[in-house]
């Protein structure tokens, strides 16, 4: 199932990444960027909006703060760069892009989308760049961006014809992003199944499905991590980790400590054997992606299932770090925060619950939208806003 | 109301020198400010002892300033300045020395701009430049100032009908000045045709709209006449000067610079018009703000540069002699000293000591700088009337 024909001989491309060094304050525009927002700073004494990001308002010296704004704009001039000094750039070229007055106020430079020109109006979108760090896309007005297009595709992740590996595709939640996927045009599917194999595989599973590759994973074993990307045919390109172990129990009550063993296995070490075994691969590939699906449980600890939200939690900030190191090599590090899914895992739960397939849709939406971290239904959305609001408050709340 | 200028009685400027400037050097920039203090030594005859006055610009020192400077060429001056504003720093130089002169804060004070090209300097220096381009201009491409401009270019003649064959005059002007200037970098013969058929850098600026970095040292002495005439030097005098940084930031795109805001009282103080000026040298990175210059400056109305150049010949001996010595788009782009040919090469003009050829009858001349793409726009603009003593 060789998909891509490659001179073995041939020297490899090497990938760059845009130029990094930022402003703390443009840190912190990049920081609401990766959560899909379009923030730009406003005065909090006289309103004044402005960019590129300040330490003062420019009209009155007062402090500033960031706030979601309309994301309107009109293109007031545009220039094709066919020379550049940085080594990224120089591998993109020519490049398109322009200045644009936002209907919030201030002018900025951006990327262009194809076919958008000057006078024309466009939808602003903030966008990370390989490097992780925010840049703004100026879009044609009320229309979706083109997957095709050639400077877009530098800041999202595209499925059709892509080579993925999902990590367990026997959940539910595995069998619904298998599913979505495939319905999305993934080139090659590689379903990762612990053994021992299920009779429900045959029935139930996505082994029938056409560009789907059954392979026994299961990542508590190193041998098996490696084994699986051995057998993956040709480059891979995304891997989706949807691994889980989902047991309940407080830490000094109704722990059973063999199962509490074996589900931080999954969640932590597990992940680093899989970062590990597919980081090389993903860093040589055009638009690599590693995604990850996180309990909301992971952003504060919950006394009725203790230690499913430490492992959740281990697991976030081992994602900030491989953020960090991915970065460097242009691979995207996308987080999707979800509640309580619709399936064995949550037969208790009350609802609202989130279904499969739809968070198998979600992860589908945050790799073409290019979206570093992402919340799916309304327990994940209330999480994260309670938690970015006040932590130390979201933390109590929780085990109250 | 800003209260009237007061007059730069007392003070003459003198000793305009250039440092034959190299494409590429291993020097440093130290090296290039000893060969410009060596240059102002053999033309006036001052010793370290003499020079009380240092004013340095820059942007391959690091990690030293003036200060580092200053220990390092072994003066002790009692006035001590740092200009930053590159395209701007001549001028800039020239009015703050001036009035250390004239108030009694020093005597002789040399005015020094020195920068070095390495291989790879300029990428560096690019990547460092400024807070706002790391931010909000280097991750769109990373053009560099070429694509900066391309879009105040694209504005500019979108808004005004200036065209390519316009610029195209401006740059083929120049380089017929530079041909007899020997320390140009560029004197190859360049017509219409060759400028308009160039490669495109970043469209709409094409090759021959881009200046060449380059390394090398400028240098002038400001000082008192009496103190000029002792030494037997050629002496011309500041009719008027003008310098803002900033101006109409809320223009969404720069069409004019801060020479718009105070051009009428720079003719008013110099009590000349723009007519009675012989040449004028022009900040030029980019013939754009040659075109903004001509119309900001008051040589023609805003939105009337494209019919003013078709109307006027820019070459020695034409009707506005324009940056006679090639200007930085044919003599080269020596880092800060491309802030300081401008006035160094209006000297040489006004004193009738030209590198090349000499500007008929040149008296005045007009002198405009125009410095640092601190994001979208230059942020500094300056402007001086000299007139020789004779």
């Amino acid at each position: 199932m060789n998909r891509e024909k490659r001179d073995p001989l041939a020297r490899r491309k090497e990938r760059h990444v845009p130029p990094g060094a930022r402003s703390r304050a443009m840190h912190a525009m990049s920081a609401r960027a990766a959560m899909g927002r379009f923030v730009l700073q406003g005065c909090v004494d006289c309103g004044e909006v402005t960019y590129p990001p300040r330490d003062a308002c420019p009209r009155c010296w007062g402090e500033l703060q960031w706030t979601d704004r309309d994301r309107g704009a009109r293109v007031l001039s545009e220039t094709i760069i066919r020379v550049s000094t940085d080594l990224y750039f120089r591998g993109q070229l020519p490049w398109r892009m322009g200045k644009v007055e936002l209907d919030a106020g201030p002018v900025a430079l951006a990327h262009l989308h194809a076919g958008l020109k000057v006078g024309e109006r466009a939808e602003m979108r903030l966008m990370l760049d390989r490097g992780g760090n925010a840049a703004l896309f100026a879009l044609p007005a009320g229309r979706e961006p083109d997957m095709g297009d050639r400077q877009w595709r530098e800041f999202v992740v595209p499925v059709k014809d892509r080579t993925i590996l999902v990590s367990d595709a026997r959940s539910a939640i595995g069998r619904a992003v298998v599913h979505a996927l495939h319905a999305a045009g993934a080139g090659h599917i590689v379903a990762g199944l612990a053994p021992p194999a299920r009779v429900a595989d045959q029935s139930d599973g996505v082994s029938g499905l056409t560009r789907v590759q059954p392979v026994p994973l299961d990542l508590t074993d190193p041998v098996m991590v490696a084994e699986c990307m051995s057998k993956i045919a040709g480059p891979l390109d995304i891997v989706i980790n949807t691994a889980r172990l989902v047991r309940g129990g407080g830490v000094s009550a109704d722990g059973n400590l063999v199962e509490q063993r074996r589900m931080l296995d999954i969640a932590v070490l597990g992940f680093m054997r899989l970062a590990q075994a597919s980081a090389p691969l993903l860093q040589g590939r055009p638009s690599g992606a590693f995604v990850d699906l996180l309990s909301a449980q992971a952003l504060a600890g919950d006394s009725d299932c203790a230690g499913y939200a430490a492992g959740e939690a281990a697991r976030h900030s081992l994602l900030q770090s491989f953020r960090h190191e991915m970065r460097a090599v242009g691979v995207r590090v996308l987080s999707v925060f979800t509640g309580p899914s619709d399936d064995e895992d949550h037969q208790s739960a009350p609802p609202p619950k989130v279904a499969p397939l739809r968070l198998a849709r979600a992860i589908i939406e945050a790799l073409e939208a290019g979206r570093e971290v992402s919340c799916v239904g309304d327990v994940a959305v209330d999480a994260m806003d309670r938690w970015l609001a006040d932590p130390a408050l979201y933390m109590r709340e929780k085990n109250l | 109301m800003t209260r009237a200028q007061a007059s730069y009685d007392g003070v003459v400027l003198c000793a305009p020198v250039t440092v034959a400037y190299q494409r590429y050097s291993s020097q440093p920039a130290h090296w290039w400010a000893g060969r410009a203090m060596r240059s102002l030594a053999e033309a006036t005859g001052f010793g370290p002892a003499d020079i009380d006055g240092f004013c340095f610009a820059s942007f391959s020192a690091m990690p030293d300033t003036a200060v580092g400077l200053i220990q390092h060429l072994g003066l002790s001056p009692r006035w001590l300045d740092h200009i930053p504003t590159g395209g701007a720093s001549g001028v800039m130089a020239l009015r703050r020395a001036a009035r250390a002169v004239q108030c009694g804060d020093a005597d002789v004070v040399a005015c020094v701009a020195a920068d070095t090209n390495r291989l790879d300097s300029f990428r560096h220096t690019l990547a460092t430049f400024s807070r706002f381009s790391q931010d909000a201009v280097y991750p769109y491409g990373f053009g560099g100032p070429n694509a900066t401009f391309a879009l105040i270019t694209d504005a500019y003649m979108r808004a005004y009908g200036v065209t390519r064959d316009d610029f195209g005059k401006l740059c083929v002007a120049q380089r017929r000045n530079a041909r007899s200037n020997p320390l140009a970098l560029q004197r190859g013969e360049l017509t219409l045709d060759d400028y308009l058929r160039a490669r495109s850098i970043s469209d709409p600026v094409h090759l021959f709209d881009c200046v060449m970095p380059c390394a090398g040292a400028e240098a002038f002495i400001v000082t008192t006449p009496e103190i000029a005439a002792r030494r037997g030097l050629q002496m011309a005098r500041i009719l008027a000067t003008i310098e803002r940084h900033n101006a109409y930031p809320d223009d969404p795109v720069q069409l004019r610079g801060g020479w718009a805001m105070d051009a009428d009282s720079l003719w008013a103080s110099a009590g000349i018009a723009p007519a009675e000026v012989d040449t004028l040298q022009a900040y030029d990175d980019y013939p754009v703000i040659v075109a903004m210059q001509l119309e900001d400056l008051g040589f023609c109305a805003k939105g009337g540069a494209a019919e003013f150049i078709r109307a006027t010949t820019f070459e020695i001996g034409g009707d506005l002699p324009l940056n006679t010595n090639g200007g930085q788009l044919s003599f080269g782009q020596a880092g800060a000293a491309g802030g300081f040919q401008n006035v160094t090469e209006a000297l040489r003009q006004v004193l009738r000591q030209p590198l090349g050829t000499q500007v008929p009858d040149a008296d005045i001349a007009a002198i405009s700088g125009f410095g640092l793409v601190n994001y979208d726009r230059g942020v500094c603009t300056a402007a001086a009337i000299v007139e020789a003593c004779r």
